[in-house]
C-alpha cells in the first residue's frame, strides 16, 4: 500500500497542485491543500483501498481542504483568478505547447524574477512533490532556512503577481531555457554531489531531474533543447554506477568499465540525439552537449573515442556559448588531438575567469602531469582539492597528487 | 496592479540629451498603451530634508536619510496586469534611460 501511495504521489502530485493553483490562484493554499489530501490518502486508503481514480479523488479532497481553509480565513479566491490572462488552445498549439496546468506551474516556479536557489527549491516542492526536509537535505541547508526560502518565493510570486501561465511566444525560448537550467542544476547536484558527509552521487536527485525533464518533454514536445537536455541526462545517468570506485574514488570517463554502463539508457539517449540530428535545425547547447556525450558513449573503449568529432562539437558549442567553462572543456579535447602542451596554453588563458573553479585546477593539474611537470602538477592538484566539494573527487585528486613524485 | 520602477544611478539629473529623448519616447508609448500612472526625475539627494514629527515638535534635518553610493534618481509608477508585462516595460525603460532599474509591486 505504501508503495502504491508513493506511486500515486509521484504521478499525481504536480497535477493536483497545478489544478488548485489554477482554481484558487494561490501557491500556498494549493501546496497545503495538496499535502493534506495526500495525508488523508495515507490514513484512509489502507482501510478503504486505492480509489478507482486516485488523481480525481485527491483533487476533489484537496479542493475541499482548500475551500475549508479559505472559509476559515475568509479569503476570496476570485481576485487573483481575474488577473490571469489565459491563452486559447490555438495559440498554445501553434507554439507546440501542450495545454497542461503543470506547465503553467513550472513556468511560475522557474520564473526569472526568483533567485536560482528559490527556483530550484520551489520546482522540487511544487512540481516534484519533494518535502521541505527532503529538499533541505538535498542542498545541505537547514530545514527552517529551506522552509523560509520557499515561503519567501511564494510570497514574492503573490505580491509581485508573477503570472500563472505559459509565457508569450517572444518570451518562450528564454523562459524554457530558464526551466531547463533549473532541472540541469538539480541533475548536476545529484551527479556530483557537494558536501563532505553526503554520498558522492545522489541518484535520488538525478532520477528526479530526469523524471521532471520527461514531463517537460511531454508538455513541450517540439522543443529541441528539452529533448537535448533529456538525452544528455540519460547518457550521463547511464554511466552513473561506474563513476565511483569501490574504494570511493571518482573514476574518470576514460577509466570507467564501459560494459557496466546502462545499455537501455544509452540506447534511449542515442535515439533522442539522432532524432534531433534528423530535424536538421540548428542545435542549442543542450543538444550539442548531448551529441558530445553520444560520441563518448558510442566508443566501445576509451582509446577509440572520436576526439576530432568531439572537438568539432565543442567548436560549435563555443560559437554559441562563450563561457570560459566551455573553453575549458574544449581544451580537454584539444589535449587529445594536439597534445597537452597546446591544451595547457588554452587553459592558462582562462585563469582569471576560472581561478575559483576546482575543475580548472584539476584539468590544469592533469595536463601538467602528462607533461611530466610534477611539481607544478602537485600545486595545481592542491588547489583543485581545496576547492572541490565532492568527496569522491577529492579522493581521486589526492591519489593523483600523491603519484606526482619526480622533482621538476 | 501597480509597480514602482526606481531608477538606480550614482548621480541625479545626469541624463544626456539622447537619453532624455529616449525617455520621452518611452513615456509616450506608456501613455498610448495605457500603462502610465506617473513618472518623474528627482533632484540630488543632497537637496533632501528629513522631517521627524513623531515627538513633541517637528525636527528638521538637512540631507538624505540614507547616504549611499547608488541613489534613487527618478521613478515610474506603472499599471500592468502582471509581473511579466511589468518586466517587459521595465526592460524597455532601462534601455531608454540607460540606467539600472528596480521593479517593486505596490501592496
Amino acid at each position: 500500500m505504501e508503495e502504491a501511495i508513493a506511486r500515486v504521489h509521484r504521478a499525481e502530485w504536480a497535477r493536483v497542485v497545478a489544478a488548485l493553483v489554477r482554481r484558487f490562484g494561490d501557491l500556498d493554499i494549493a501546496e497545503e491543500a495538496a499535502a493534506e489530501a495526500f495525508a488523508t490518502a495515507v490514513e484512509r486508503w489502507p482501510a478503504d483501498g486505492v480509489p478507482a481514480n486516485p488523481g480525481g479523488w485527491l483533487t476533489t479532497t484537496a479542493n475541499r481542504k482548500a475551500i475549508d481553509r479559505i472559509r476559515r480565513e475568509n479569503k476570496r479566491d476570485d481576485k487573483h483568478r481575474q488577473a490571469q490572462v489565459l491563452y486559447g488552445d490555438d495559440l498554445l498549439q501553434s507554439l507546440g505547447v501542450v495545454d497542461d496546468e503543470r506547465l503553467r506551474l513550472l513556468f511560475t516556479c522557474a520564473h526569472p524574477a526568483l533567485s536560482m536557489e528559490a527556483r530550484v527549491a520551489l520546482t522540487l516542492r511544487m512540481i516534484g512533490g519533494l518535502t521541505v526536509p527532503e529538499i533541505a537535505r538535498a542542498f545541505l541547508v537547514q530545514e527552517t532556512a529551506m522552509g523560509q526560502r520557499i515561503t519567501r518565493a511564494k510570497a514574492k510570486i503573490k505580491a509581485a503577481r508573477v503570472p500563472y501561465r505559459v509565457p508569450s511566444a517572444e518570451d518562450l525560448p528564454a523562459r524554457v531555457s530558464g526551466v531547463l537550467a533549473v532541472l540541469y542544476l538539480v541533475f548536476n547536484e545529484g551527479y556530483l554531489a557537494t558536501g563532505s558527509d553526503t554520498d558522492p552521487v545522489r541518484q535520488d536527485l538525478t532520477a528526479e531531474a530526469i523524471r521532471l525533464t520527461r514531463l517537460v518533454r511531454e508538455l513541450l514536445p517540439d522543443d529541441g533543447e528539452v529533448v537535448g537536455l533529456l538525452a544528455l541526462m540519460l547518457l550521463t545517468e547511464a554511466r552513473l554506477t561506474t563513476r565511483v570506485s569501490v574504494s570511493g574514488e571518482l573514476v574518470p570517463l576514460g577509466d570507467q568499465d564501459r560494459g557496466a554502463w546502462d545499455a537501455a539508457l544509452i540506447s534511449e539517449g542515442l535515439r533522442l540525439v539522432r532524432e534531433r540530428l534528423a530535424t536538421g535545425s540548428a542545435p542549442g547547447r543542450y543538444q550539442i552537449l548531448a551529441a558530445i556525450s553520444a560520441v563518448h558513449t558510442s566508443a566501445g573503449d576509451a582509446a577509440r573515442t572520436d576526439w576530432s568529432q568531439i572537438l568539432a562539437l565543442y567548436d560549435q558549442l563555443a560559437s554559441i556559448d562563450r563561457s570560459p567553462i566551455v573553453a575549458l572543456n574544449r581544451a580537454i579535447a584539444v589535449a587529445e588531438i594536439n597534445g597537452p602542451e597546446a591544451a595547457l596554453a588554452i587553459v592558462d588563458r582562462l585563469e582569471t575567469a576560472l581561478a575559483g573553479y576546482h575543475a580548472f585546477h584539476a584539468t590544469r593539474a592533469d595536463l601538467l602531469r602528462r607533461l611530466g611537470l610534477d611539481r607544478k602538477a602537485r600545486e595545481a592538484y592542491d588547489r583543485a582539492i581545496a576547492l572541490a566539494g565532492n568527496v569522491a573527487e577529492v579522493a581521486y585528486l589526492s591519489r593523483r597528487r600523491d603519484e606526482c613524485t619526480s622533482t621538476p | 496592479m501597480q509597480y514602482l520602477v526606481s531608477v538606480v544611478a550614482d548621480k541625479a539629473n545626469s541624463g544626456t540629451d539622447e537619453e532624455m529623448a529616449a525617455i520621452d519616447a518611452f513615456n509616450d508609448e506608456l501613455q498610448r498603451e495605457g500603462y502610465w500612472v506617473f513618472a518623474g526625475g528627482l533632484a540630488d539627494p543632497s537637496t533632501a530634508t528629513v522631517i521627524d514629527n513623531r515627538g513633541d515638535e517637528a525636527i528638521v534635518t538637512d540631507g538624505p536619510f540614507l547616504e549611499s553610493k547608488e541613489i534613487l534618481a527618478g521613478f515610474w509608477i506603472l499599471e500592468a496586469p502582471d509581473l511579466d508585462v511589468a518586466l517587459r516595460l521595465a526592460s524597455a525603460g532601462s534601455k531608454a534611460c540607460n540606467r539600472k532599474l528596480e521593479l517593486r509591486p505596490f501592496l
